[in-house]
């Protein structure tokens, strides 16, 4: 059993480097198969990212009458918390609002001068609420409307946000959607794309199959070799990738935080450089073993 | 060793490549099969090994008929058998030495046995010097040297040889119709399909002539009458 294994390994192997000029266009056309499968995941993970990003950029703040006591204000924040739909509320009290008025205009005198001149700070505590996704901020103002807290509420500034929240729930929707259709046909077609690479190369050997049979050969010391040659042209593959992505990221990195802040795809690639290698290794033999096993079938049936 | 009972083979629609063959090849015999191009010879031989199966009749290869074996059970059969083709069937990307140890490997020899006995058999067929070449680097007359070495692989009991020598040159075809002897004389049975008068009248041994589907003579010391 182990001399079989080891035998069908050698001898794919040995298939494998004496056809390695030929073998190139099997590998070249996998090495797409596996460049397309890891671009699709970085771009995945800039989408994601500029989804976060959008994300962050939406909140909404609640208002509170100027009598309201802290203790309204925080069960309110409570309570909010409670619902699913929200991700974080951070109490900003009124002293914090005025901080931030005041470092805000502080070049301009007229204002400052004017708030100074007032004995009560006249700007409201809130609340800023942060949902999990865009679509959620509608409930939660209905539940600020529908509830007891209706009364020291001022206001809720979600109205003017409206209609930029709704186009931007829209448009992290259709990225994340048209990313995955796109992923899937783009991976599709280049799975079939070698798959009948490797069925060519099969076929130009089915002289060499029928050979093996008449020898006595049975199905796997004819399938073995091939299937090894399969996996052997899926691990070089995702090394030649891997080899062009490090410095192409490189270079492009940069530019991609500089559009895109708060996204690092060199970074991301550092980090998980051995998962990343892993997945391409395993994409490209499963790709490179499972095309033989389906392309030699027909050879092998009597 | 080898039995034909009412076998023919018709090719579709209508071709009668064999037409009722009945004949029995004893143990260590060394039969010459005859017959012009198109008499079916290849057809008879095709249908021992089963690479074909027959349309009607039975086929036995010691007291196993095989005409009725499912394809996982073909390796287990041509593993008895030596087989040698007219070209050659090497395999391309495998070196002399390899070729032969293949067949070996799928027999499911040992490695230590495989290395002993690929030089012993490569020793036999006189190319111990060209072990390392693969089959393009080869003359007509060592690659099927190597052929013969690879369907010796197996200690057949029975060698079957389909016009071994059709792509030869004289010196060359001598020398492998020698070693065909040479295999028989150690024992094994050896089948020569050829429509060389000149090899069937030299040999003087039992001759099956062929012509049209039927066997139309066999004679022990038969000479090549047609
Ligand atoms: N696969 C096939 N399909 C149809 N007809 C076939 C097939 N193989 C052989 N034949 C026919 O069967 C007949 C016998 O062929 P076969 O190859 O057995 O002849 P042969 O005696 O070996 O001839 P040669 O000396 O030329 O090799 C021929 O007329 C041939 O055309
Ligand atoms: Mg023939």
């Amino acid at each position: 059993m182990l001399t079989t294994l080891s035998r069908i390994v050698k001898s794919g192997w040995l298939n494998f480097w004496r056809n390695r000029w030929l073998s190139s266009s099997a590998i070249s056309i996998m090495g797409l198969t596996i460049f397309v499968t890891t671009s699709l995941l970085l771009i995945n993970v800039l989408t994601n990212s500029l989804v976060q990003i959008l994300r962050d950029k939406i909140d909404i703040s609640v208002y509170f009458n100027l009598e309201t006591t802290e203790e309204q204000i925080l069960e309110t924040r409570k309570s909010l918390i409670d619902l699913e739909e929200v991700e974080s509320v951070e109490y900003v009290s009124q002293e914090e609002a005025l901080e931030k008025f005041e470092e805000k205009h502080q070049d301009n005198q007229l204002l400052m001068q004017s708030i100074q001149e007032l004995d009560d700070n006249p700007l409201e505590a809130s609340l800023n609420i942060k949902a999990g996704t865009a679509s959620q901020y509608e409930q939660i103002v209905d539940f600020l409307n529908g509830s007891q807290y209706k009364e020291i509420i001022d206001k809720i500034n979600y109205r003017q946000n409206q209609a930029v929240i709704a186009r931007l729930s829209s448009i992290t929707a259709v990225l994340q959607r048209s990313g995955v259709v796109v992923s899937i046909i783009l991976a599709l077609m280049a799975v079939l794309i070698t798959f009948n690479t490797i069925r060519l190369a099969i076929y130009s050997s089915r002289e060499e199959i029928n050979v093996m049979k008449l020898v006595g050969a049975g199905h796997w010391h004819i399938r073995g070799p091939f299937i090894v040659e399969g996996a052997f042209y899926g691990l070089v593959a995702a090394v030649i990738v891997l080899i062009i992505f490090y410095p192409v990221l490189w270079l492009l990195s940069p530019k991609m935080t500089a559009f895109l802040p708060g996204s690092d795809l060199f970074y991301f690639f550092r980090i998980n450089f051995w998962q990343i290698l892993l997945l391409q290794i395993a994409v490209g033999v499963s790709l490179g073993v499972a095309s033989s096993l389906v392309a030699i079938r027909r050879y092998l049936r009597d | 060793m080898i039995t034909f009972k009412d076998v023919s083979k018709i090719y579709l629609p209508d071709h009668i490549a064999l037409n009722n063959i009945n004949l029995t090849i004893q143990p260590k015999e060394f039969v010459s099969l005859a017959g012009p191009s198109g008499a079916g010879k290849s057809t008879l031989l095709r249908l021992a090994i089963r690479e074909e199966q027959p349309s009607k009749g039975q086929i036995f290869l010691e007291e196993q008929e095989i005409n009725h074996l499912a394809a996982k059970d073909l390796p287990q059969l041509r593993r008895k058998i030596g087989i040698v083709f007219q070209d050659f069937k090497l395999l391309s990307n495998k070196t002399a030495y390899e070729n032969i140890a293949f067949a070996m490997e799928v027999g499911g020899r040992t490695n230590q046995e495989i290395e002993e006995d690929v030089p012993r058999v490569l020793r036999l067929v006189g190319l111990h010097d060209r072990d390392e070449h693969f089959p393009d680097q080869l003359s007509g007359g060592e690659k099927q040297r190597v052929a013969i070495g690879r369907a010796l692989a197996h200690r057949p009991t029975i060698l079957i040889a389909d016009e071994p020598t059709g792509n030869l040159d004289l010196i060359n075809t001598w020398d492998i119709i020698r070693l065909l002897l040479k295999i028989n004389e150690l024992g094994t049975t050896v089948i020569l399909a050829t429509h060389d008068r000149e090899i069937v009248n030299t040999l003087d041994r039992r001759v099956i002539t062929l012509e049209k589907g039927r066997v139309i003579r066999d004679e022990e010391k038969g000479r090549y009458i047609l």
